[in-house]
């Protein structure tokens, strides 16, 4: 059962830039799924037409029954609430704590009165919790955001989009920003959300090599185009190669 | 190991970047010399004479603008009055006017604009009230209000306002826009962006740009009083025209006392919200 689907999206920035030229795939629920390709291939610009902070400039999307290129302002918010968004830096109102970072994640579902007070019920500051517990973060629920190393600001995205009970997730270049360690542990609550929670997940990677070891299924973009769709273990190196437009021994990933 | 270093490759045939560097710093330094002289020649003005007459023109305020007991009884009379009167107007016409662009602003930013016309049209407005100088105002205002407290209240609001519209939104702009757009995808709606997003993350610059302007307000409502006659301006310029320097000297040393007051404070609360 497909919970997302592009058929033939073209996007064009400001009449020129041509992101996205003729994407199509359909995504079934419950999987997990990696983007690779170089920086400016559009990675992110199919991301942001899904939750539509970026309008497509032809083709359609179906996510979970919404018509996304023709949805009105309601049912933007309805589709946004139901897709979590993590982004490479975090992007907290970092001078506020932790949990009322995590609590944004209720806002689509309030009041627009009862949001500007920032009035949430019992069961939502409950829920709250128990996600900070699952990911870790008991320990820095009243600190403020600026007090925390990346790792930890990652992790608080992730209980924010969790908040929001959403059906998807999209992840922004996750871990670009995070050390090896800490990428690692960032990529396991991922998978670990997707495998417990059925929670699909599109991911913005660089790091073939974690792309191929975490995702389901590997979708490989060069300026705009999908140049590859499958799972991992019968993604050729040549293949990479085309994606990146590179010749052998030129990618980090050939030296290891 | 030996040190005869080979010469590394650089780029032939190109006057290297050093080179370029300072002969662009010496045709500067060349040009703004050659500026001034043209400028002092077509002026008429003598860099010497300007030079000689300092010192005389310290001994003359040094002789002339120190209080004496005469002029103490200005100082609980009227001075005060006159200065309180003039410090709670500017914090007044600050606070005023930081309310309405911070209202305006929202509709000025990158990331909260409505649309980008008016987005544009809220910059040029801005653009528009900073650029004409508080004294202006305050002649233009002048004919409509006369010597009125207001005439000063809308000269510091306009100008207050265009600076601060600006500030804000590029304020707003640099430190809201990524927290902006992670409550936007999460579904939040617009207000709720503003009041839980834009606020909480940038509220301590813009408070911070409020209390520089309260700061600024100050001085330049001493100057505004002494063309629109109200205020601490009003009673330095009826000193001067009555000769009485002491009295000024006194109205100028309390203005210097007060601003350094205001200047320490809102230094100390700067470090307690940032």
């Amino acid at each position: 059962m497909p919970i997302l689907e592009f058929k033939n999206v073209s996007k064009t920035y400001n009449n020129v830039t041509k992101a996205l030229t003729d994407i199509s795939f359909s995504i079934n629920s419950g999987e997990f799924v990696a983007i690779i390709g170089p920086s400016g291939s559009g990675k992110s610009t199919i991301l942001r037409c899904i939750n539509r902070l970026v309008d497509a400039t032809q083709g359609g999307i179906i996510f979970d029954e919404f018509d996304v290129c023709h949805a009105n302002k309601n049912e933007i918010r309805q589709i946004r609430k139901k897709v979590g968004m993590i982004f490479q830096h975090y992007n907290l109102v970092e001078r506020l704590s932790v949990i009322e970072n995590v609590l944004h994640g209720r806002l689509g579902h309030k009041s627009t009165i009862s949001g500007i007070i920032g009035r949430y019920t019992e069961p939502e500051k409950e829920q709250a919790f128990q996600i900070l517990e699952k990911l870790g973060l008991t320990e820095q629920a009243y600190k403020r955001c600026d007090e925390l190393s990346g790792g930890q600001k990652q992790r608080v995205g992730i209980a924010r989009s969790l908040m929001q009970e959403p059906n998807l997730i999209l992840c922004d270049e996750p871990i670009a920003s995070l050390d090896p360690s800490t990428s690692k542990v960032i990529m396991d609550h991922l998978s670990n959300i997707n495998k417990t929670m059925g929670i699909t997940c599109i991911l913005n990677l660089h790091q073939v090599d974690v792309a191929l070891k975490y995702a389901g299924r590997i979708i490989g973009l060069t300026s705009g185009k999908i140049v590859y769709d499958g799972p991992p273990n019968q993604l050729l190196k040549s293949t990479i190669h085309e994606i990146y437009q590179s010749n052998e021994g030129e990618l980090i990933t050939d030296v290891a | 190991m030996s040190h005869n270093l080979s010469k590394a490759a650089r780029p032939a045939n190109q006057t290297s970047v050093f080179v370029k560097r300072k002969r662009m710093y010496t045709f500067f330094f060349l040009g703004v010399i050659a500026i001034m002289i043209a400028s002092s020649l077509i002026a008429n003005f003598d860099y010497i004479v300007g030079i000689k007459s300092i010192p005389k023109a310290i001994t003359w305020s040094l002789t002339k603008f120190i209080p004496n007991s005469s002029s103490w009884h200005w100082l609980t009379d009227e001075i005060l009055k006159a200065l309180f009167e003039t410090a709670l107007m500017s914090v007044a016409v600050t606070a005023c006017s930081a309310v309405f662009a911070f209202a305006f602003s929202l509709l000025g930013t990158r990331t909260t604009k409505i649309n980008p016309l008016i987005g544009r049209a809220v910059r040029i407005i801005a653009s528009f009230f900073r650029n004409i100088p508080d004294v202006a105002w305050v002649l233009v205002l002048f004919m409509a209000f006369g010597q009125n407290i207001l005439t000063g209240f809308f000269a510091l609001f306009f100008v207050t306002f265009g600076l601060l519209t600006r500030t804000f939104i590029e304020t707003i702009d640099e430190i809201s826009a990524s927290c902006v757009e992670a409550l936007h995808a999460s579904g939040a709606n617009y207000m709720q962006v503003v009041f839980r997003g834009i606020i909480p993350s940038s509220a301590a610059a813009l408070i911070s740009w409020v209390l520089y302007m309260i700061e600024t307000n100050i001085r330049n409502a001493t100057l505004i009083g002494i063309i629109s006659g109200t205020g601490i301006g009003f009673w330095f310029n009826w000193f001067l025209k009555s000769l009485n320097y002491g009295a000024a000297g006194l109205t100028l040393i309390t203005i210097v006392v007060l601003v350094i007051a205001i200047e320490i404070t809102s230094t100390q609360i700067r470090r307690a919200i940032l």
